[in-house]
């Protein structure tokens, strides 16, 4: 038995350090550990609740809206705030381009070179590569002169001698098995979706002033004004920008995301039975109309047993801090709901510098939430899960497109490819279904309607002396809940149970597994020294924090070093 | 090609240095960037340096003799809003960034290796380099209870910090983060989080704070470098002069709207729609130095102001706790363009944003112009 850290480990958002136990090749048990504390939440203390949505987006800079959508929902859900139809469909557009956008980066830029070997695609045949591309799709950039192009270049890049951010990875690893044309036609996306990321983000400097950390968040609607006879408001102009991108967006994803999820997909569908994890699935619903229905309904799937949707009661969340380096006044094995939770830092790990983690006491940053005291999965499958299970009828039918173009069932969705063929599913949808509320924030503006704020509730001398609220969101990487209570205008206490919290969960009173922990139990590990199936099954969540992965021996005295060959 | 051959080993690296001595100019040409477009690329970034226009071939020319140099990014208590803006930058792209212009060796959010490899690329960089490399640091430095706050690799942020910073060239703190601890260092400050320069005082930083960066301020600056071979004029807070010598009131596109006693009065209102000046709901761009209105975001699309919501004084160092809350008017801002009693704001509200006037302009007499050299270095 051997003991792997991987530490950092890389392409996530944040900072997080994953142990691993491997035992004949597969792994045994694992513990999933945040290692940065900022303490934002007892920094809110007594600050204007109607700032909390532009302190708590500094959480994450990744997905950068979800944060203040979580935000000004808690404090509307406290204050009973109903904002104008308008507000809510510019905040659906953002939230929309926000998932689309980061979905794409997490496919090309921080998951693909898990499954795509860069150095492979130097011995590619730009004819074949071009045949290749225009079998599975018409997107424009297919011919032999524009993946060789791509080859000359990366073949210059590596002759530089000089691999910056691609030296020292797992290439060559024998779990790459793309052929050479498939690792080129990826590599040359990742190169495309770099330049489209950038430009269909545009639609949140339009709607929100800038990406990352768009600013135009208010309690009560948005700050950005309607106006089709101004030019300093949302005009005519503006809005065909916004279609434009909203096209270039959907454009993308329907012709090189989705076809290269399933071309490379199908090459590891040995995937399908791996990584499964806890099995219970949360998604807190999104996308409100003017009336509050959800267009991705809410609810919770327990022991992969699809067949029914149990409906949710905000009551039954709660974080524990057993193994998390906190203490709570309820005392040890007490979970406390997030209205009554605190984030009093007690760190009890190793001093550092440190070599491993005493896993069996407290390990983590991250706290442990359960819902009705249990472990939840959260993110793009969760959401997919619970859409397709309630009947949605555009979930429906691209998940039935995606596992018939695969030739798998739907359990084939509780697994670490499962995770990463449901994120671009998620982002298939939403992709479609934006320009949708585009189009209805175009027929309001069309009738007259300019409001975008509620604004009789702004001055906090109308609030009552007291007030509790929660805001739900599901974020690109899952279910996202912001809980407040306000007293005399200010903030008492402010929690946020982010999706991470929920996936990279240490274990809990119980002994429950986190997500991240329990799906990396049963994963195949054929080079401890280059753990490239863990980064697998970790990256397919899409953390949001950073990470360490270590291999320790089974006495835990020694440490694998993965030194560079 | 093997993985043999595509890990880089010493020898390698020196070979291909020596085999390829490749100008960033030449490379960009190599990557199949037009002389045109380079020319393009380098009088964007002399604007964004505030320079003439005709320093633009200045540019052009010290970039064509400029070697891809090795620069790591270093991430501590950050959110990697930074790292976004990076992803997001246009003059020139992140691919150019990554790829031709300079050598990545370390970014966390980016590199392909993870673990001891990643670690050992660090290493690497900061070894054979000594002295030579750029590092970039997003987030704040946590210094409270033995740096136990923020970790990787087993090892505290701020062991890492003055490893890294200590050794580097000149280290560029992106964000209010790692200029002057940010958000984390925001009262009561749990975790005693710093800047860059606080923590490892003998390190030679530049701040670009704003939160996030702007991307063009930090391509600027590495450019500045690069063109120049030292590091931009700065102000008393360690920040380029080219990008935060003037507040955003005197350069905002509102200005007018303020001068004239035109305000919004309600979001969505009559003054909203047409850009009235937002000093009444709070707008803090009259204690903010920052070129938010002129560079704007995004491929210059918008900014907070334009875009109908107050500036929040991201940029100016303890804006958390200096400049809320954040719909509060600034006190004794005067209307109707009485310029000298403007620079009296800050009072109040913003008192340590006040005290940021009294410096500002002052170019710090040491580091003005000065370049890298072993005694701003801490070893």
């Amino acid at each position: 038995m051997a003991r792997i850290v991987v530490d950092p480990i890389t392409r996530i958002e944040g900072h997080l350090r994953i142990e691993a136990e491997v035992n004949g090749g597969m792994i045994t048990d694992a513990w999933s550990s945040s290692t940065m504390f900022r303490g934002i939440e007892k920094i809110l203390k007594g600050r204007d609740p109607r700032d909390a949505w532009f302190w708590t987006q500094r959480f994450c800079g990744v997905c950068t809206t979800v944060h203040s959508i979580a935000s000004i929902r808690a404090v509307e859900d406290a204050l009973k705030i109903k904002i104008p139809p308008n507000a809510q469909l510019i905040r659906n557009i953002i939230i929309g381009i926000q998932n689309v956008q980061d979905h794409v980066i997490h496919f090309y830029h921080l998951h693909a070179l898990d499954w795509v070997d860069v150095t492979s695609a130097l011995k590619a045949d730009p004819a074949a590569t071009s045949k290749l591309a225009a079998s599975i799709s018409d997107w424009p950039n297919n011919s032999a002169t524009y993946f060789k192009g791509v080859q000359d270049k990366l073949t210059s890049f590596v002759a530089s001698g000089r691999l910056g951010p691609f030296a020292n990875a797992y290439w060559g690893h024998p779990a790459y098995k793309l052929p050479p044309e498939a690792n080129l036609m990826a590599t040359a996306h990742y190169l495309e979706a770099l330049e489209w990321q950038k430009d269909v983000i545009k639609i949140h400097a339009i709607l929100g002033s800038k990406n990352p950390h768009p600013q135009t968040f208010l309690v009560g609607g948005m700050a950005i004004p309607i106006d089709p006879d101004s030019q300093n408001a949302l005009n005519a102009d503006k809005l065909m920008e916004i279609k434009r991108l909203l096209k270039k967006a959907q454009d993308f994803v329907e012709k090189v995301y989705i076809p290269d999820l399933l071309a490379v997909a199908s090459f590891y569908k040995d995937w399908a039975a791996i990584g499964g994890g806890v099995g219970n699935y949360l998604s807190y619903g999104d996308f409100p109309d003017a009336n509050g229905n959800l267009w991705f309904p809410a609810g919770a799937i327990l022991n992969k047993d699809i067949s029914k949707v149990i409906p949710l009661d905000q009551k039954k969340v709660a974080e524990y801090v057993d193994h998390s380096w906190f203490e709570n006044s309820s005392g040890p094995g007490k979970g406390l709901h997030p209205w009554d939770g605190e984030t009093e830092p007690a760190y009890s790990g190793p001093k550092p510098p440190y070599e491993h983690l005493d896993t069996d006491k407290k390990y983590s940053w991250v706290k442990a939430p359960r819902y009705d005291e249990k472990a939840m999965e959260v993110g793009p499958l969760a959401r997919v899960l619970v859409a397709y299970c309630s009947g949605q009828k555009e979930a429906k039918a691209a998940v039935d497109m995606v596992l018939g173009k695969l030739g798998v069932g739907p359990a084939a969705l509780f697994s670490t490819l499962g995770r990463t063929g449901a994120r671009g599913i998620d982002c298939l949808l939403v992709a479609r279904q934006t320009p949708v509320w585009l189009n209805e924030l175009i027929g309001n503006i069309a009738k007259g309607d300019y409001r975008i704020h509620a604004n009789e509730k702004w001055d906090p001398a109308d609030w009552p002396a007291e007030a509790n609220g929660y805001g739900w969101h599901e974020a690109p990487r899952g279910a996202l809940g912001h809980w407040i209570k306000i007293k005399d205008q200010k903030i008492l206490n402010y929690q946020a149970v982010v999706p991470s919290t929920w996936n990279a969960s240490p274990r809990d009173a119980k002994g429950q597994r986190g997500p991240y922990e329990a799906a990396l139990v049963g994963t195949p590990v054929a080079d401890p020294n280059k753990p490239l199936e863990i980064l697998r099954t970790i990256h397919s969540f899409d953390p949001c924090l950073a990470c360490a992965v270590h291999v320790v021996d089974a006495t835990g005295n020694e440490v694998v070093k993965v030194t560079v060959s | 090609m093997g993985k043999e051959d595509f890990e880089t080993t010493p020898n390698d690296l020196e070979q291909g240095l020596e085999k390829r001595k490749y100008s960033v100019g030449e490379i960009l040409r190599e990557r199949g960037v037009s002389r045109r477009d380079f020319l393009k690329f380098c009088s964007a970034v002399t604007a964004a340096m505030a320079l003439p226009a005709s320093f633009a071939p200045r540019v052009a020319e010290a970039l064509d003799e400029v070697k891809r140099p090795p620069l790591v990014w270093m991430e501590f208590q950050d959110c990697a809003g930074d790292t976004e803006a990076l992803l997001r930058a246009a003059n020139p792209t992140v691919g150019e960034i990554v790829l031709d212009i300079l050598s990545v060796d370390y970014h966390e959010t980016i590199m392909a290796a993870a673990g001891h490899q990643a670690e050992a690329a660090l290493e690497k960089t900061v070894n054979d380099y000594k002295g030579k490399y750029l590092c970039v640091v997003e987030g704040s430095i946590p210094m409270k209870d033995g740096g136990i706050y923020g970790c990787v690799g087993g090892k505290s942020h701020l062991d890492r910090a003055r490893q890294v910073c200590g050794n580097a060239a000149a280290t560029v703190a992106v964000g209010t983060c790692a200029s002057y601890g940010g958000i984390a260092a925001a009262v009561p400050n749990p975790t005693g989080a710093v800047g860059v320069k606080e923590a490892v005082p003998g390190a030679t930083v530049i701040n670009l704070p704003g939160c996030p960066v702007n991307a063009d301020n930090l391509t600027a600056t590495i450019v500045h470098y690069l063109v120049f071979g030292k590091i931009p004029a700065l102000d008393g807070h360690g920040r380029p002069l080219f990008a935060y010598g003037k507040r955003i009131h005197d350069n905002c596109e509102r200005r007018p709207h303020f001068d004239a006693g035109q305000y919004v009065e309600h979001w969505g209102d009559d003054g909203h729609r047409r850009g009235f000046c937002l000093y009444k709901v709070g707008c803090k761009g009259p204690a903010t130095f920052h070129n938010c209105p002129t560079q704007r975001y995004n491929e210059k699309t918008s900014w907070p102001v334009g875009a109908g919501h107050p500036c929040a004084g991201c940029s100016e160092p303890a804006f958390w706790d200096t400049m809320g809350p954040m719909y509060k008017r600034l006190p004794n801002v005067p209307g109707f363009g009485i310029e000298h009693t403007a620079d009296k704001i800050g009072i109040g509200v913003a008192a340590g944003a006040a005290a940021a006037f009294a410096v500002h302009g002052v170019l710090n007499a040491v580091r003005k112009d000065k370049e890298p050299s072993d005694e701003t270095r801490e070893g």
